[in-house]
């Protein structure tokens, strides 16, 4: 602390750093507790003894358990993380005390287990909490007697705490290459079908052999170590230098830069030309389904992300493309059967999805952000249970939907497969993201992130309000039918319930962990989060509340996304900035508290 | 037309102006108004139902309008105090709902149940407040407080998140299944009022709500902590100059919202008995919807709020849908319900009772 | 000034630095206000007149340097807790509940010290503002100008302040509601609460402060009896509007 004692008038100026504090082991313990609540849960609901038949390493490593204490890990590392360096204190360095942070946040973590056991060892709960059941005890206990297992997971939780804050202490090139080691272990041991499917595209099956216990099994721990190392290797060989790569291209005069994303276009065409012929049908199929996502979110990411207004209703677009595909096509639609070319019926599905998109659009346009997002979720809703009706029945089929939408046909090319489906998909979805980005640097989209930042100066400025709300809310339709029109012909039929509130949350995430604003965000959040989920069978039934958190970390800890658009980075991080030094009239302790947040950077 | 002129182009807020969007908005006003007239009148004509039916759909709405406007508190007060929809009360309310199911199946099988069931409910009652005020501010805690001087749209957003993990949380830990709340015998008769037989359970859910509204209003309004509440609502920087811990005031604002919508769980089961993790969303909403059709911000507001919306989501239906002959007019009351969330939004954004707090701050 | 002779400082900053992320705000600040005295803090736009009194209130935490509220480090107390300590501050613009009346103004000003008798305090603050009494039971926006800067003040007073921070409180008034509020700044003064003044305004702070500060892109640059820095003369033209002929 800085050498004041008493009000002394005639005290030398001097102005010097503060040593930074240290770990806060109050603030690791409160983590814990949070870190243990949230171990509770996974239990309770089931996540580890779902898992807990996939082995991830045969025969050590079963994912139930491991989710348990990953999180004991992550808690670990965030009771550990050095506080963030603040103006007029010095750099925080982390040491041991990080790690007893770690392992005391752990520790606590895997008390609340203990308890957990010892309360399901004493009562039968399972008549209010289903899923803690006699197996769920022996997969947490280990077999062991009660003490003993308390002890162990306690010790257990105790040392993923230490790793996770341990983490802090490693050297940055050390680091930079064990977490994508890890991480990559992890994903071969996650997605064995697809890793296997992948050697077998590639004719390299003896891969799958030497890595794997057999054709669809889990990864050997000879496998783990395989990979572990050779990816390792190549981080530490690459030692950073991805960043330099960066610069290179940024540095590049124009023509050659241009060259460079031309020849880089074409590498990504030709892999993704060769993808679903390796992947097979089953991949294929879920790589369409997220281009259909990755559609809709490339649309809502104009609406929310450009022009700032959060559509919750958006997958009432989805439905009015979906549908009027499938009246168009179909000849088992009630009211009208033109039985077009899906070709042809795609410009009337346009200008179906703008008409929508202006009916919801015009009603809220002098409406405030958070309002508007309730009205669209009106609609959104309204659109669905009228799509559901029995009145609107001999439109559009009631519960049982519009069957026999036959499939896409382009000239002599009939489309049946999933993999065959890939390409039309891909297709729109790369004209939709060059329409994106066009649309960005253009006239239209500079009025949007004007209107988005401040509405009234931006009207003040001259742009259109009226109009820039409204091309936005049409433009996003659009896309979104595109999604719908192409989903129908796909699956063959249209359901009222495939257009629940969920499609438009999931797209909301989709667009918010990518990066708002950010094409390749959204990109990267499609394949994330539509993909993982679908290949791990599993998972599916606790997606929602998977995206659930997701939504709240990320808004608590990374609004911008994982590839946030510069402007919109800049404008989340300029409120951090008043946030932390200025305008915190909530804060239990003064501003420049090490406590605080994020680095005022 | 270059974009880059400095000077307006034309005033901010034409308001005046008549513009395409001000005669769409007119046509839609115009056209709903005679949707809603030209049914009523087809279907009072008809007599399709007598007086009585109409008496019984209306003390019915306002029963379960009761229950939303206990839901809407929650909504109007986090509103007053930090200008942002909390969308995960819903859920608050369900899980209240749900403790209140658990315990009152828990003590059914108990002699209490039988014996004295006023101890039995209110039993219930506190359980489910408990429960939910903890949920509250339990979010508000994890979710909102980081979140106080972020952009408007991300706490929002935070909260429809929270939404998501709570109703996917208790999928997981009670099971997806639907729950049937247990009978209470002294509920299942009818109560004699001015002439006409009501339903016990409905009348139940009336009159705690009334009370419960009332010793709300007295608290708010009379007390040193409503006060503060008001306080803080009204210039949180200058209650704080004051010595208010604003903080422990929010936690407050969202513990009384929360036991609110506990309160509202409870009565949920006596008049709804069937109850599922997805319970809160519809109710949510429409919770939400009469917060704003009364004000929002305004205790008085949620009151009359929720009472008309639970009328017109009651009557509506019956009243207007019957008038054009739809078939099976009952699966579209949700409609109703939206249309009026709509409606309400795009014509009355201040609402019945609006203290113009939703004009301000945009 | 600080002669020593008045005993301790009721409220003082010594060395205070600020930053606000990479910027330096208030460089060696150093201010001590005694019992009874009415001292002005001058400076023009974004000289860190705010953020001086927002370190007095704990808003902000130095990053060097420290608060004293009578005699004692203050540095880790929070804003409720200085607040319940005598530290109360008029907001600039008077920020009153206008939703709520003006009797529920006056009472939130007396929020923390609710276990008290505020009879006394009401007589007191009638003596002083007969207006205020009338008005009662009416909401709090529907006074006028003038009726809500006694209300405001009142409100300050319920709190008992040791110390009363003023920021800026000629900022948005009417010339005639000004002079009128000067007035009834002088008139608490002199019934014996100590008051500190952040003003722009500074002919009209120095005619009723004691002594005075000038604050200068975040370093005190004059500090003076208010009679001296009226004298001086690099003062007269910097800041009362004296232009060199």
């Amino acid at each position: 602390m800085a050498q004041v004692t008493a009000p002394s008038p005639a005290r030398p100026v001097e102005v010097e750093l503060r040593p930074a504090p240290p770990v806060d082991l109050g603030r690791a313990a409160r983590l814990g507790l949070i870190g243990g609540v949230a171990m509770v849960l996974v239990a309770a609901t089931g996540i580890v003894g779902t898992f807990q038949t996939r082995l991830l390493i045969d025969p050590i490593l079963p994912l139930g358990l491991l989710f348990l204490y990953l999180l004991a890990f992550a808690f670990g590392w965030m009771a550990g993380k050095p506080p963030a360096a603040l103006e007029g204190f010095a750099p925080a360095r982390a040491n041991s005390r990080n790690l007893v942070a770690g392992a005391l946040a752990g520790a606590l973590g895997g008390l609340c287990v203990g308890v957990l056991a010892a309360l399901m060892s004493t009562f039968d709960l399972r008549g209010v909490f289903v899923q803690l059941s006699p197996q769920l005890l022996e997969i947490l206990t280990f077999g062991l007697p009660l003490g003993a297992a308390i002890i162990a997971i306690v010790a257990i939780s105790a040392v993923a705490g230490a790793i996770g804050a341990g983490v802090h202490l490693l050297p940055i090139r050390l680091k930079r290459s064990l977490l994508p080691a890890l991480v990559w272990v992890m994903m071969f041991a996650l997605f064995t079908d697809l890793v296997g499917q992948l050697f077998a595209g590639l004719s390299a099956e003896f891969l799958t052999d030497f890595l794997f216990t057999g054709r669809g099994g889990a990864l050997t721990i000879v496998g783990a170590i395989t990979v572990f190392i050779v990816v390792f290797v190549a981080y530490w060989l690459l030692g950073g230098r991805e960043t330099t790569l960066r610069g290179r291209i940024e540095a590049m005069p124009r023509g050659q830069r241009t060259r460079f994303s031309l020849i880089a276009a074409a590498v990504i065409l030709i892999i993704l030309w060769f993808v679903p012929k390796v992947m097979g049908p089953f991949v294929s199929q879920v790589l369409d389904t997220a281009g259909i996502y990755l559609l809709m979110a490339l649309g809502l990411n104009i609406v929310v992300g450009y022009a700032g207004m959060l559509d919750l209703g958006y997958v009432a677009f989805f439905a009015v493309g979906a549908y009027t595909g499938a009246i168009l096509t179909s000849p088992q639609s009630p009211a009208f059967t033109p039985q077009l070319l899906l070709i042809v019926a795609i410009p009337f599905v346009m200008i179906a999805a703008a008409l929508a998109g202006l009916m919801v659009a015009t009603p809220v346009i002098r409406m405030r952000g958070d309002y508007l997002a309730i009205v669209t979720l009106g609609f959104g809703e309204i659109a669905r249970i009228l799509f559901n009706s029995e009145w609107l029945a001999p439109i559009f089929g009631g519960a049982q939907g519009i069957t026999n939408i036959p499939d896409l046909r382009i000239g002599p090319l009939q489309l049946s497969t999933p993999q065959d489906y890939f390409y039309p998909i891909f297709l729109v979805v790369l004209i939709a993201a060059y329409v994106t980005y066009a649309l960005q640097n253009s006239r239209w989209g500079r009025a949007w992130m004007a209107m988005r930042e401040d509405e009234s100066v931006a009207e003040a400025m001259g742009v259109n309000v009226v109009t820039a709300k409204l091309s936005a809310f049409v433009v996003g339709a659009v896309l979104a039918s595109f999604g719908g029109a192409l989903f129908g012909a796909q699956i063959g039929s249209v359901f009222p319930h495939s257009f629940d509130i969920v499609v438009s949350v999931t797209v909301l995430v989709i667009i918010i962990v990518g990066g708002m604003g950010s094409v390749p965000g959204v990109a990267l959040g499609a394949l994330v989060l539509i993909v993982l989920p679908n290949l791990l069978r599993e998972f599916s039934q606790y997606q929602f509340l998977f995206y659930g958190v997701l939504l709240i970390v990320m808004m608590l800890t990374k609004p911008e996304g994982f590839i946030p658009s510069k402007r919109r980075a800049q404008e989340l991080h300029a409120d951090e900035l008043s946030q932390d030094a200025w305008l915190d009239i909530y804060g239990d302790k003064p501003t420049t508290d090490a406590t605080t947040t994020e680095p005022p950077r | 037309m270059s974009e880059a002129i400095s000077v307006p182009a034309r005033p901010i807020r034409s308001a005046s102006r008549v513009t395409p969007v001000t005669i769409f908005l007119w046509g839609l006003r115009i056209a709903a108004l005679a949707v809603i007239l030209y049914g009523s009148y087809q279907s009072i004509s008809s007599g399709r139902l007598s007086g009585a039916q109409w008496r019984d759909l209306l003390i019915f709405g306002t029963s379960t309008g009761s229950v939303f406007a206990l839901i809407a508190l929650g909504y109007t007060m986090v509103y007053g105090v930090l200008r942002f929809i909390n969308f995960a009360h819903g859920e608050v309310f369900m899980v209240g709902a749900m403790m209140a199911f658990y315990v009152a199946n828990g003590l059914a099988a108990t002699s209490l149940w039988i014996a004295s069931p006023f101890v039995s409910l209110l039993i219930v009652f506190i359980a489910a407040m408990t429960t939910s005020a903890s949920l509250a501010v339990l979010l508000e805690r994890i979710a909102y407080r980081p979140l106080r001087n972020a952009p408007r749209l991300i706490p929002l957003i935070t909260s429809i998140g929270a939404s998501f993990t709570i109703q996917y949380l208790v999928s997981g830990l009670v099971g997806p299944s639907t729950k049937d709340f247990p009978r209470m015998e002294p509920l299942r008769g009818t109560i004699n009022v001015a002439g006409s037989l009501i339903p016990t359970s409905r009348v139940v859910v009336i009159v705690v709500t009334v009370i419960v509204m009332i010793a709300l209003y007295l608290f708010v309004e009379r007390t040193r902590t409503g006060k503060s509440m008001r306080a803080v609502s009204e210039d949180q920087e200058t209650a704080a100059l004051m010595g208010i811990d604003v903080n422990r005031t929010i936690v407050t604002v969202f513990a009384v919202g929360g036991a609110m919508a506990g309160v509202a769980g409870a009565l949920w089961g006596l008049v709804f008995p069937s109850l599922n993790y997805f319970s809160g969303f519809l109710p949510g909403i429409k919770a939400f919807t009469a917060a704003v059709l009364g004000g929002i911000g305004n205790i008085l507001g949620a009151m009359l709020g929720g009472v008309s919306l639970g009328v017109v989501e009651s009557i509506g239906p019956s009243l207007v849908l019957a008038g054009y002959d739809i078939p099976a007019f009952s699966q579209l009351k949700d409609v109703v319900a939206y249309a009026a969330l709509v409606m309400v939004l795009i014509f009355r954004p201040t609402g019945i009772l609006g203290e113009r707090l939703s004009r301000d701050r945009t | 000034m600080n002669d020593g002779s008045r005993g301790t400082p009721i409220l003082s900053l010594r060395g205070v630095n600020t930053h606000y992320g990479p910027a330096h705000i208030l460089k060696d600040v150093d201010i001590d206000i005694y019992p009874g005295e009415m001292v002005c803090l001058l400076g023009g736009n974004a000289s860190g007149k705010t953020t001086t009194l927002k370190t007095m209130l704990g808003y902000v935490k130095p990053s060097s340097g420290a608060v004293f509220l009578e005699g004692e480090n203050v540095n880790d107390w929070t804003t409720a807790r200085r607040v319940g300590h005598g530290l109360t501050m008029v907001p600039e613009n008077r920020r009153l509940f206008k939703r709520m009346t003006v009797r529920e103004n006056l009472e939130i000003g007396a929020y923390l010290r609710h276990r008290e008798n505020h009879g006394a305090d009401y007589d007191r603050i009638f003596e002083m503002f007969p207006r205020v009494k009338e008005r009662l039971t009416q909401r709090a926006g529907t006074l006028s100008g003038g009726e809500q800067q006694m209300v405001a003040m009142g409100r300050a007073l319920m709190a008992h302040p040791k110390v009363l921070l003023m920021d800026e409180p000629s900022m948005g008034l009417a010339p005639l509601l000004v002079a009128q509020n000067f007035e009834i700044i002088d008139q608490i003064n002199e019934a014996g609460t100590t008051v500190f003044m952040v003003e722009q305004n500074a002919n009209m702070a120095l005619s009723i402060a004691d002594r005075g500060y000038v604050l200068q892109t975040g370093r005190i640059v004059l500090n003076d009896t208010s009679q001296g820095l009226l004298a001086n003369p690099q003062m007269r033209q910097a800041y009362l509007g004296e232009l060199e002929n």
